[in-house]
């Protein structure tokens, strides 16, 4: 038996001018799943995190969270909801100390909606948090300048940002990009005590590979249209997603 | 024995997040001084001046509080080019309110502070949203259309103005007003913009994105800023108002615009000490060039260039990387 999902998504476009970013998307998410949405470069899947947490207006089609409809609503309301994203594009506060990048969303007023709501010394939840993601407790990195940073926990930083909100709802955009085998093998199981506490994971991927691995269901974007959905394993031997990866095949080969 | 130089604020920060923990009087002395020197300078001034440079005293403090007024703006993400617009409706607000209904300044004043202050929030509410040159220019064209609307409506005595403001006091009571405000809102908003508050503020000049990710509304958190700015600026006004015993349109003129920026720019914008300092320097200076009669603003200009590409980032920056640069000597172990 399936529950009700908590992420429904109808009929979501986006046109930009004449061009068609988004067209007509819809897939659920049930309580708990990990989804990977993957596609070539272009082909609509930042768009549709955009749309999802309606920092781009969406041109037609509804978002339903938790059975409620959020794509009226403005992007801060749809964070106090509970569903908080990552950026491609990591872009901290570079002249402060890293742990006091945290304050910002250590002040957000979901976090005093949260029963009890991790409060008081922001200074002291933001290092904790830290320490959950990776940045050793006793190696000073959590007092070193953003910009001083290595990509690698700077990526770390913006998952702890999300965490910060304890969302029902992650979406990790391109988590993984830019960082070495290493750096991924030790975020993983990050996000797999996230999945443990029961929380909804939607990653936006091109490490296919890792995402595979962890991944329950994955879709498939190609030119804005969603062309493939279900479990990697099925999903990789689907011919249109095949054709969107390497191309089309032509009868001489 | 051996020596070497160390610097005097080492021993400080190595040992101490927020809890400062000091070994020698030295050490409370190099705290103690940037914060103990300004209140000292400013209270001492008033004292030390001849009238007529007292008076100039009052217009450096207004200046200088206009410029803390812009610099909280601009490290909200909003750029001001109309800091007139708030002077302007604070005085206008104290001058009604003593002309007509006859409350003494001891009311107006601080009335006016607080009513200017959300006036102006309430006119900018709508281009909040705007960001960059685009606010400027909104910010900029306000004060010029009011004064249009004095003009042409003839309300508030229209050109002539309204005259004879209940004066303050007493002369001192001005200058120790005034020096008394300039330092509590330097002192009050430094501690602000240093608070997660004020962290909160500054992301949204930095990242606004990652501001409104956290479930943050930038718009309720710009309207504070700008309240507390516009607040800063009609407190301005309706003091000079009581000063000059008159309230027209000069107010509005684009010289309380245009010499805060200068002084931030000058002094070194985003610390609100710098903005400070910038009209501690610049409006003597332009009283001192008095005598150049018309080279005058010639002689200003060529300061001004001078100021900014040679310092750009502000005197303020470079004395107070200077400061953080103090070295002691400490004798090496062994």
């Amino acid at each position: 038996m399936m529950d009700a999902p908590i992420l429904k998504v109808s009929d979501l476009s986006k046109n930009f001018g004449g061009v068609r970013a988004l067209n007509r998307v819809s897939f659920d998410l049930q309580p708990g799943e990990l989804l990977g949405v993957i596609g070539p470069n272009g082909s609509g899947k930042t768009t549709l995190v955009n749309l999802i947490t309606r920092f781009v207006k969406p041109s037609a089609g509804d978002v339903f969270f938790k059975g409620k409809k959020i794509s009226h609503l403005p992007p801060y309301k749809i964070v106090r909801l509970g569903i908080a994203r990552t950026f491609q594009m990591v872009k901290p506060f570079y002249q402060l100390p890293a742990y006091k990048n945290m304050i910002i969303p250590l002040y957000s007023p979901r976090m005093r909606q949260l029963a009890g709501g991790r409060y008081g010394d922001r200074d002291a939840v933001a290092l904790d948090l830290l320490e959950e993601v990776g940045f050793e407790r006793d190696a000073f990195v959590a007092y070193k300048t953003a910009g001083a940073l290595p990509q690698g926990y700077l990526k770390r930083l913006e998952l702890a940002k999300a965490i910060a909100l304890q969302p029902d709802l992650y979406i990790l955009d391109e988590l993984f990009s830019g960082l070495s085998l290493a750096e991924v093998a030790s975020i993983v199981p990050i996000i797999e005590k996230i999945r443990m506490a029961g929380r909804t994971i939607i990653m936006i991927e091109h490490r296919l590979k890792e995402l595979f691995r962890i991944a329950d269901r994955v879709i498939v974007m190609n030119y804005g249209e969603k062309i493939a959905d279900g479990p990697a394993a099925e999903v990789m031997e689907d011919e249109a997603v095949k054709s969107a990866y390497l191309g089309t095949e032509t009868e001489d080969e | 024995m051996k020596k070497r130089k160390e610097r005097i604020d080492r021993g400080i920060k190595v040992r101490s997040s927020d809890i400062f923990a000091l070994l020698s009087w030295r050490e409370m002395l190099y705290l103690a001084t940037p914060r103990i020197l300004p209140v000292i300078v400013c209270l001492s001034l008033p004292l030390l001046l001849d009238p007529y440079w007292q008076k100039v005293l009052l217009s450096v403090a207004v200046v200088a509080l206009l410029a803390i007024s812009w610099d909280i703006l601009a490290q909200t993400g909003m750029v001001s080019l109309g800091q007139a617009l708030f002077f302007g409706v604070g005085a206008y607000c104290s001058g009604v309110m003593n002309h007509y209904w006859g409350l003494s300044p001891v009311l107006t004043i601080p009335i006016a502070s607080l009513l200017g202050g959300l006036i102006c929030t309430l006119m900018l509410l709508p281009v909040l949203r705007l960001r960059g040159i685009y606010f400027s220019m909104v910010t900029l064209i306000i004060p010029l259309i009011l004064v249009r609307i004095v003009e042409a409506t003839k309300i508030f005595g229209g050109t002539e103005g309204l005259s004879g403001m209940t004066p303050l006091p007493s002369k001192w009571f001005e200058l120790y007003l005034i020096m008394a405000v300039l330092l509590v809102v330097l002192f009050g908003f430094r501690r602000m913009l240093d608070s997660d508050y004020g962290l909160v503020l500054k992301g949204i000049n930095d990242n606004d994105r990652s501001v409104i990710n956290a479930g943050i509304n930038i718009y309720w958190f710009k309207a504070q800023s700008l309240f507390f700015a516009g607040a800063i600026g009609a407190f301005c006004g309706a003091f000079m108002t009581h000063v000059y015993m008159f309230v027209g349109m000069p107010v509005f003129a684009l010289d309380y615009s245009i010499l805060p920026i200068a002084a931030a720019v000058v002094g070194g914008p985003g610390t609100l000490a710098g903005a400070t300092f910038g009209a501690f320097i610049l409006v003597p200076m332009s009283e001192a060039l008095r005598g150049f009669g018309g080279l005058r603003i010639v002689l200003y200009g060529v300061f001004l260039v001078v100021f900014i590409v040679a310092l750009p980032e502000g005197i303020f920056h470079y004395i107070q990387r200077k400061y953080h640069q103090f070295e002691r000597w400490v004798e090496v172990d062994k």
